[in-house]
């Protein structure tokens, strides 16, 4: 298996290369679907074999498929180094998971796809699944990156196909300026990355994972001061915060909504804007050596969260209710990743994945029910036409609000559990933030499927076609089922997921080895998996004897699940009191406190913000260069010209009175002058054979008179 | 005596074609003696023993070149008589007398060394051993081969040039 | 110098003869393909001149030398008509009171 894991990114390529090449000009919608969605379902089927592999034996194997950049001279912290790329794929539990989460989420979506896009003219439509089987190349590429630059590759590339599909109906202004926000707000996420790539090389003189990583071990832990890890760690979570959408950086995911709702589930709910956590995930030990940006990490997660989740309870607009979750759910991954659960954060990463591919999905079927109509107010009543997707959604949204047994229980359990034992203000901000999430879902909820008001669309609502529904269901089970595997101890559960993890994040990991694309596994591969193992049972062992299930820890878990459970019951309550039984409750409470309401209906002046100070700010310099430009640069440029032009003159003055005034004049003295020479050539041949005859004539003349 | 008689009558039929060459109205009439001409002089070529010679003078001369001038003649169709225009200052009298004065200055300058005590009158030695075509062929392939390859590239240009010349150059 | 027995002297004069009639040819005739055979007449001269000069010293360069003056003179005739059939296409005319193209 491990030699074909370059298969898991080939196969959407190609899926999209035929689709782009040949799809959009002669394909039918048929072809075009069934290429991507097979290209999706055959990589799915590598993930799991990937997976199955990863889980058997607990390494990571590195496959080398070819040399990219030859080794340039460089300079690095310890001395002269040589910077080189290639095309390097890793493959571990980490790596497995999230390629299992992108195969299967992205399988699912294509197939929602098809029936989603149905209404698109078909070149339209090719164009939409090569986009999307690009995006899940590109995807795949970023988890499966066996250093830096492999991963900036797919880092990139996702956010090209971001912005491709954000701006997919690009004959629409708004979303084409909402693929420009997208990419540009990236551009400075991407900034700080690419500089954070460079500070790592600096500082390791490689960018393998495992290199970086075994190196970043040795360091010492920056407690107090500002080190050099505490730099790259900063600039690398800069690049995260712009791909994962966290505070200062959130904007455009809220504007990426204009996209089709398929790319809304995969792109910015399941997959794409988790690489932030991912790169923090991936690199667990050098992020847990720069404790101080960690705090900064749990910090700014924990205020996105909340920030997210206030504004995600007045927004009218379903797919937004949903994108601000997005933002919020990202920002307690980051608050995990923060407080050093990372195996959490990947955790809540992959349920998020579930229960939020499922919520924008059936926010699809929704949309597709009412005819392209999005604003909640409009809707209503939806219960009696769209059974499944309401059950489906209702499953999602109690995974989301964290009530038991579902996925988002277990995960965010975790994650409050984690935060208490490290911050309790933390933790604090973590819990209303759940009470918020279980809140305004159950508003969108209730003003989607209940309510007296009759839909407002001339025909009644449908359900979708099976192939919208079937994903839907799937996605039900997996939401209901996918947080068993992360059951925590005090339940009585073996919480799978954080000891799978363990060897991608643990710092005494094994031992990594190289390995070519093709080649047999070198000799002794066995015993280091063997090796492998029996370093992590004791590490596992040594885990459990240093943190004793307690009576004490036991007594607190408990009380922390029951609370969480009860704030999300409250919040799913009190939606229900505000929303089904009072609707009036709402519209007084925002006209008694209209300044709140109004500061949390307009994001809080953020986007504002940017636009008068970095939008306008840009604008202003740039007109203020302009000017620079038009007085400075051209008066300078006009200037040389007109002197050019003067000294042309004189020049031309030059050469009209001097030079050819020589030249006619040494003309005309020579015609002139040879007035007198001119009249012997008359022309006449014979005129010159006499002078040769005269010159004979005069030769033989003189030899006669001087003999 | 024979000889005598042979180079006198032979002078008279040279001197004789050649001023009717140069006087005969028609070109097509000049081209004629002109042949007459070259045979004259082939045949002094002859007396004077020298035989390559002579068959050279009469396939180039009166076979090639004459046969060349009369294919010319024949080609140039001409409208108007080329003696219509009269040019005043070509000066044709002064040119006749000239060339007679330097008929007569050579004249007497041959007769005064034949003359001359130094200079006894040479009789024509008798004509050399081996044969006369052998020993021109023999200098030619020898010591003048480089001239003599230098003349054939000489006729190969003239060749070229000539075509280029009288192509039609429209 | 008798008029009998004939010396090479003899030839060199008749030689003279014909290249002053030649001479005066160029110098009479308008007609230029007659001018051209003129210019043939005192070629012939010299050949003659120079054949005489072979039998006065009893070796066979001169005729040597009189040969290549024969190549050079088919040479000058081919050349020279060639102009000739150019000219003729262009003015119309043989005329050589007409050529003067050099005129000052």
């Amino acid at each position: 298996m491990t030699t074909f894991v370059w298969l898991l990114p080939f196969f959407p390529a190609a899926g999209a290369a035929i689709n782009g090449l040949f799809g959009i000009r002669w394909f039918s919608r048929g072809v075009t679907a069934a290429i991507a969605c097979v290209s999706m379902l055959v990589s799915l089927a590598l993930a799991i074999a990937g997976g199955v592999n990863a889980a058997r034996a607990p390494i990571a194997r590195e496959v080398f498929l070819g040399e990219w950049i030859p080794p340039i001279p460089a300079v690095t912290l310890k001395g002269a180094a040589a910077f080189h790329a290639s095309w390097v794929l890793l493959i571990d539990p980490l790596a497995a998971v999230m390629a299992l989460v992108v195969t299967g989420i992205g399988f699912l979506i294509h197939l929602y796809s098809t029936a989603y896009m149905r209404s698109e003219p078909r070149g339209s439509y090719a164009r939409f699944f090569c986009y999307l089987n690009l995006f899940c190349a590109f995807m795949l590429l970023l988890v499966l990156g066996g250093n830096f630059i492999v991963m900036f590759v797919g880092w990139e590339g996702v956010g090209l196909c971001s912005y491709l599909l954000i701006g997919f109906w690009y004959h629409k202004g708004s979303a084409a300026n909402a693929g420009r926000k997208a990419f540009i707000v990236n551009r400075i996420g991407d900034w700080g990355f690419l500089v954070g790539i460079m500070a790592a090389f600096f500082a390791f003189g490689t960018l393998d994972f495992q290199a970086v990583a075994a190196q970043a071990g040795r360091w010492p832990i920056e407690r107090a001061q500002f080190g050099g890890l505490s730099i790259i760690c900063l600039l690398l979570f800069v690049g995260a915060a712009g791909k994962s959408a966290q505070i200062p950086l959130y904007v455009w995911l809220p504007d990426a909504m204009e996209g089709p709702t398929p790319v809304s589930a995969l792109i910015h709910a399941a997959t794409m804007v988790t690489a932030g956590v991912y790169i923090v995930a991936r690199n667990a030990v050098l992020f847990s050596h720069a404790p101080l940006v960690l705090a900064i990490i749990a910090i700014v997660g924990a205020l996105t969260a909340l920030m997210a989740a206030s504004i995600a309870i007045v927004q009218t607009d379903i797919k937004r209710v949903l994108a601000y979750s997005t933002i919020s759910q990202l920002g307690l991954m980051f608050l995990a990743a923060g407080v050093g659960a990372v195996s959490a954060a990947v955790f809540h990463l992959v349920t998020h994945a579930f229960f939020k591919a499922l919520l924008f999905l059936g926010s699809g079927a929704v949309i597709h029910a009412m005819a392209g109509e999005q604003d909640l107010r409009r809707m209503g009543g939806l219960k009696r036409y769209l059974p499944v997707t309401f059950v489906t959604m209702v499953v999602g949204a109690l995974a989301i609000a964290g009530i038991p047994p579902l996925a988002g229980f277990f995960s965010k359990d975790e994650i409050l559990l984690q935060t208490f034992g490290r911050n309790r203000a933390l933790w604090v901000l973590a819990s209303i933030t759940s009470l918020l999430t279980a809140f305004y879902m159950f508003r969108l909820i209730a003003f989607t499927f209940y309510g007296t008001d009759e839909p407002s669309s001339p025909h009644p609502p449908h359900e979708a076609p099976g192939t919208m529904t079937v994903p839907l269901m799937i996605l039900a089970i997996g939401t209901i089922v996918v947080g068993f595997m992360g059951i925590p101890r005090t339940l009585g559960g073996a919480n799978a997921i954080e000891h799978f993890l363990a060897p991608s994040i643990a710092e005494t990991r094994a031992v990594a080895f190289l390995k070519v694309a093709g080649q047999p596994d070198p000799p002794g591969t066995q015993e280091m998996i063997a090796q492998a193992r029996e370093e992590l049972e004791r590490d596992r062992a040594a885990h459990r004897a240093a943190f004793p299930v307690s009576e004490a820890t036991e007594g607190r878990a408990w009380a922390l699940m029951l609370l969480s459970t009860l704030l999300g019951a409250t919040g799913m309550a009190a939606a229900w009191r505000f929303y089904v039984n009072h609707p009036e409750v709402p519209r007084r409470a925002a006209e008694r406190w209209s300044g709140v309401h109004a500061l949390l209906l307009n994001k809080y002046y953020v986007d504002d913000l940017y636009d008068a100070t970095i939008v306008r700010g840009t604008f202003g310099a740039a007109r203020e260069l302009w000017r620079v430009d038009l007085r400075l640069i051209d008066g300078f440029v006009n200037a040389w010209g007109v002197t050019t032009r003067v000294l042309a003159w004189m020049s031309h003055m030059i050469d009209k009175v001097g030079v050819d005034g020589a030249v006619n004049a040494a003309g005309w003295s020579a015609g002139e002058g040879s007035f007198l020479v001119r009249r012997g050539q008359t022309g006449l041949v014979q005129n010159y054979a006499l002078v040769i005859i005269l010159g004979l004539f005069g030769f033989l003349t003189v030899y006669l008179l001087a003999r | 005596m024979l000889e005598a008689i042979a180079f006198y009558g032979l002078a008279a039929l040279i001197l004789g074609f050649g001023v009717m060459v140069i006087t005969a109205r028609s070109a097509v009439h000049s081209v004629v003696f002109l042949v007459l001409n070259f045979l004259a002089v082939a045949v002094v070529y002859v007396v004077l023993g020298a035989e390559f010679l002579a068959v050279i003078q009469v396939l180039v001369y009166a076979g090639g070149i004459v046969v060349l001038y009369l294919f010319v003649v024949m080609l140039v169709n001409q409208k108007r008589t080329p003696e219509a225009h009269h040019d005043p200052h070509r000066k044709t009298g002064l040119g006749i007398m000239l060339a007679s004065a330097v008929l007569a200055e050579v004249t007497a300058i041959v007769v005064y060394t034949a003359s001359a005590p130094s200079a006894s009158p040479i009789p024509v030695s008798s004509p050399v051993v081996g044969g006369n075509t052998e020993q021109v062929g023999w200098l030619l392939y020898t010591d003048y081969l480089i001239a003599f390859e230098v003349a054939s590239m000489l006729l190969l240009a003239a060749m070229v040039g000539a075509i280029l010349f009288a192509r039609r150059m429209d | 110098m008798h008029l009998y027995p004939i010396t090479a002297y003899h030839y060199l004069v008749l030689a003279a003869a014909l290249f002053a009639l030649g001479a005066t040819g160029v110098m009479l005739r308008r007609n230029i393909i007659i001018l051209f055979m003129s210019i043939e007449l005192m070629l012939n001269a010299v050949n003659l001149n120079l054949v005489a000069f072979s039998r006065l010293n009893g070796h066979v360069v001169g005729q040597v030398f009189a040969l290549f003056i024969v190549a050079v003179a088919a040479a000058e005739a081919v050349v020279g008509l060639g102009i000739l059939l150019a000219f003729y296409r262009n003015k119309e005319t043989l005329n050589i009171d007409e050529v003067n193209l050099l005129r000052g």
